[in-house]
């Protein structure tokens, strides 16, 4: 087991060095340090001086080196917009995004176990089939539609929401500014919340579904009732554990597809998070920003499925004895 | 005496898409306590099929559209679900084919062996556990204390037939069924486990039914057989009869090819053909396209099980 | 001919569409859109490209239905005044066609990859799969909305609006690959074994004629059920990139590009700028959606997951 954290961590500073090495080339081929710095209106002699001032006319790779040295004592660039370092920016935003997603996904996991168990055990029963029905409406609502359609509902139409924003905030500490203990704060995250879960639930609940109808075909299974067991026991603890595999492993993956759809979400609802944060900088050209918000994702990505790996062996005996996968 | 398990008439049809197809056409068996029967016969012959409609646990499109399945006086077919569930891994257990897929690969050894006494009795997990280690000494797993925290995958084939085995045994049940429980054990160890089968049979005075392809394995461990073809019983008889003085063809044609019997330098034997699907069942005798000694009639009236010297056998030529 | 259509009614995949309420009302809805979306420049009554026939004065005019719609505009108007049920005909052609192209090319890079690697094995079938597994990782759509964001931020607005449907067709295509890889790799791995191959092979036919002719329509049915669910995937991946802004140009609207340009007017009570494209685009890959689940059900592939 400690052999295979081992090679899964060392797997994981691997693809982010690819990863610094595509976002530093990105920056290197748009990027303008120098605008970044001191603007626009600085003479072409001035600008030059700086440049090499700054490395800017140095080899390639020794300043991928300079970059990567920096980066790893969190020093990503300035941002040209906010005037302020990158990392800076993007911890400010992190935690909008974190709370929308945390929020997202306790609905999913509360949701989606249930309905995708109940689908799988029960396929032919009318409250399956309405559930399988809906999943596919789900599935084929793009989430900025539906968001699109709650802020007209509920804001223009009824106006009991509030169509954008966080609203009223609390300082945690550090960067964290929370929208969950307010009363405020909390109305202006149901709508995104729904939004970002009307499209992740059914991708969880046919995933569910589909594995668990595959792990109950089993000869194990099949077994389980010839030993006599109760059949709770047979689908929560046979049949629910096996599920669980297939259904982390892909859920890993998912964590992109919950990316892109936070950025429409947010850009939608105008949610102060990385989503927004990063289509706003790709509107203003703010290359520094862009290139950190990649970097940053990159790292959450990665640390993710290194985890999402080390669970997958923790659930799984077969890993965690022989360590092999 | 009183017969342990008594099959009447029993029909399984499968409910498919395109239509209803018969897998069992009405076979009857019977069972002493303590006695040991083999169904045999080629693949898809429905001797599975019977083996898991006595416990109702046929898979999914199958259903039993008729008969009787007596066992102990009741007519368990007839039985709702929580009745059957007290039935079987209780007092009817179930040995599968392959044990590589028939131990849960996420659960120790030890969960898999208690949750099934649980099930039926009312003890404590550390009851449950002694009695687990009971059984795996029976079936001659060193030191069961550590291999009941151990999961499926460390163990190798033989070694996971032998622990389905005696997690048939934890309820000390009056009826083994095993379904083809060493086709997929390498050919070294195939006899191991049969020799334990038997000896705990015996031991534990367990009916069993046998269900194999291999009339040799059959011979030696059980007292009568039951041979089918195409979903039906065509001769049935105590094992030394059969074997020694085959009536059916079909029979004679499974004897003449086994390893066992046939002779050096000649070709091994092969009954002609092959068993025909259940949705294209000839008329009259299923077996007659394949039959050496088939005549008219064979291919227009289906022959019925009739009594032939000590055995039963359906078939023309002994009208 | 006629055989092969009497064939065809009698086989079982006929036999379960005509007796299925939903595929069949999902096929004809889909061959509908399909036939109104590439006949737009016959069928819609104005042509949104004509900049001479539009006139701002129309502008956010509502549905004929409504208070103040105009007859010559049945489902409104744009901010811009142009007729919304012609940009829709057209954003959807342009829809269609990204996301019928992008398949198109990852169906095709699948099935090149998938054979090689399947049929010459080694070390470049485990690059290849590595390969693969390293691609599935990623989600299509958060590649696709990065890519689109560095080439927009490398050529600049205008270059790249230029070269949207090309770039498009390709940043969605490069992305599902693997799918289509995995399965044509297992069903040739599979067919190998058997022995018409060996037998084509001792014959003295090319590697290349064993895979074309032997191995490829015995993948045809997963292939097919792929491309349905992909090419509804496509879709939604196209309009969600032109609803960020890095797709089509509001000059050349896709659906998505249309219920971006009219989200902003729901503020202002003009709902039917951005719902009516909306509503579409959901019909459009719930159709899709719908008849690849049909498909899925009947044809009863194996699939390979990721």
């Amino acid at each position: 087991m400690f052999a295979f954290i081992v090679r899964r961590f060392l797997q994981a500073v691997f693809v982010m060095l690819v990863i610094s090495l595509i976002g530093f080339s990105i920056q290197h081929q748009i990027g303008d340090p120098v605008r970044d710095l001191v603007g626009i209106s600085v003479s072409k002699k001035e600008r030059e001086a700086l440049r090499e001032k700054l490395g800017l006319n140095d080899p390639f790779f020794i300043q991928y080196g300079r970059f990567l040295k920096k980066a790893l004592h969190g020093d990503l660039g300035r941002s040209f917009f906010y005037k302020k370092p990158a990392v800076d920016v993007i911890l400010s935003k992190a935690p909008a995004t974190l709370e929308l997603v945390f929020v997202t996904s306790i609905l999913v996991i509360v949701f989606s176990i249930p309905l995708g168990i109940y689908c799988a055990i029960f396929p032919k029963k009318f409250l399956s089939r309405l559930i399988m029905g809906a999943s596919v409406v789900g599935v084929s609502i793009p989430v900025f539609l539906t968001a699109i359609m709650l802020i007209y509902i509920f804001s223009v139409k009824l106006g009991v929401m509030p169509s954008f924003g966080r609203g009223e905030l609390v300082h945690i500490g550090g960067y964290w500014y929370s929208g969950l203990f307010t009363w405020d704060g909390l109305k202006h995250l149901v709508m995104p919340s729904i939004a970002l879960t009307s499209i992740m639930l059914p991708l969880f609940v046919r995933l569910i579904r589909a594995e668990m109808m595959e792990v109950l075909e089993s000869e194990y299974i099949r077994f389980a009732w010839a030993k006599g067991l109760k059949p709770k026991r047979i689908w929560f603890v046979h049949a629910f554990k096996n599920t669980l595999l297939p259904v982390i492993t892909v859920g890993g993956v998912q964590l992109g597809t919950l990316i892109a759809f936070t950025i429409l979400t947010e850009s939608v609802f105008q949610w102060q998070g990385l989503g927004f944060l990063f289509v706003e900088a790709v509107e203003r050209a703010d290359t520094t920003l862009l290139v950190s918000y990649l970097i940053f994702v990159g790292f959450v990505f990665v640390l993710i499925n290194t985890l999402v790996d080390i669970i997958y062996g923790l659930v799984n005996p077969m890993v965690r004895i022989t360590g092999k996968k | 005496m009183d017969k342990l398990l008594e099959v009447k008439d029993l029909v399984v049809k499968f409910a498919l898409r395109t239509g209803t197809l018969t897998a069992l056409n009405g076979i009857n068996f019977s069972l002493l306590p303590g006695e040991r029967m083999g169904l045999v016969g080629e693949s898809g012959a429905g001797k599975s099929v019977a083996g898991f409609s006595i416990i109702n646990l046929i898979s999914k499109p199958g259903f039993i559209a008729g008969g009787e399945v007596i066992f102990e006086g009741e007519d368990i077919s007839k039985y709702n679900f929580e009745q059957m569930r007290s039935i079987r891994g209780n007092k009817i257990s179930m040995i599968f084919q392959d044990p590589m897929m028939t131990l849960n690969p996420v659960l120790t050894i030890g969960t898999q062996m208690t949750e099934t006494l649980l099930a039926h009795k009312q003890m404590s997990k550390e009851e449950a556990t002694e009695i687990a280690i009971e059984c795996l000494k029976k079936v001659y797993i060193p030191s069961p204390e550590t291999r009941l925290k151990q999961y499926p995958h460390e163990f190798s084939g033989g070694m996971r037939q032998r622990i389905v085995i005696a997690i048939s045994l934890l309820t000390t049940p009056k009826l083994i069924i095993a379904d083809e429980p060493t086709t997929a054990l390498d050919v070294t160890i195939q006899a191991e486990i049969m020799d334990l089968l038997l000896e705990l049979c015996i031991k534990e005075k367990m009916g069993l039914i046998l269900i194999t392809h291999d009339l040799g394995v059959v011979s030696q461990t059980t007292q009568k057989i039951a041979v089918m073809y195409a979903g039906r019983i065509v001769e049935k008889g105590k094992t030394l009869d059969i074997i020694t003085n085959p009536k059916h063809p079909y029979t004679q044609g499974l004897i003449k090819a086994l390893p066992q019997t046939h002779k050096k330098g000649e070709k091994l034997y092969q009954i002609p053909g092959i068993m025909p699907n259940l949705n294209q069942i000839p008329s009259g005798c299923p077996f007659h396209p394949r039959c050496t000694f088939k005549k008219d009639i064979c291919s227009q009236i289906e022959p019925s099980l009739k009594s032939v010297d000590k055995g039963e056998v359906a078939c023309h030529l002994y009208a | 001919m006629s055989t092969k259509w009497q064939q065809f009614k009698n086989s079982y995949f006929f036999h379960s569409f005509i007796h299925d309420k939903v595929a069949i009302v999902s096929f004809v809805v889909l061959v509908m859109l399909v036939v109104c979306s590439f006949s737009a420049p016959i069928i819609a009554p104005h042509d949104p490209y004509d900049t001479t026939t539009i006139d701002v004065l129309d502008a956010e005019t509502p549905p004929i239905w409504m208070e103040g719609g105009n007859p010559n505009f049945l489902l409104g108007t744009d901010a811009q005044g142009r007729d919304i049920l012609s940009t829709m005909l057209y954003g959807m052609r342009v829809s269609l066609l990204i996301g019928l192209g992008a398949v198109f090319l990852q169906a095709f890079l699948g099935v090149v990859i998938g054979l090689i690697a399947g049929y010459f094995g080694g070390k470049l079938d485990s690059l290849l799969m590595r390969l693969a597994d390293v691609q599935l990782s990623f989600s299509t759509l958060m590649v696709a909305i990065f890519i689109s964001a560095i080439f927009q931020a490398f050529f600049g607005i205008n270059k790249y609006e230029e070269l949207a449907v090309p770039f498009l067709i390709i940043v969605i295509g490069l992305a599902e690959w693997p799918q289509y890889a995995r399965t044509v790799r297992a069903s040739v791995l599979a067919e190998k074994k058997k022995e018409y191959v060996e037998a084509a092979k001792v014959i003295g036919f090319g590697s290349g004629r064993i895979m074309w002719k032997h191995i490829l329509p015995n993948t045809l049915s997963p292939i097919l059920v792929i491309s349905t669910i992909q090419v509804a995937n496509a879709i939604m991946s196209e309009a969600a990139l032109s609803f960020l802004g890095l797709g089509m140009p509001v000059t050349k609207p896709s659906l998505g590009s249309l219920i971006n340009s009219g989200f902003e007017y729901i503020f202002s009570g003009s709902w039917w700028i951005t719902i009516f494209p909306g509503i579409l685009l959901v019909i459009l890959i719930l159709v899709i959606n719908l008849l690849g689940d049909w498909l899925r059900d009947v044809l009863n592939p194996k699939l390979y997951k990721g």
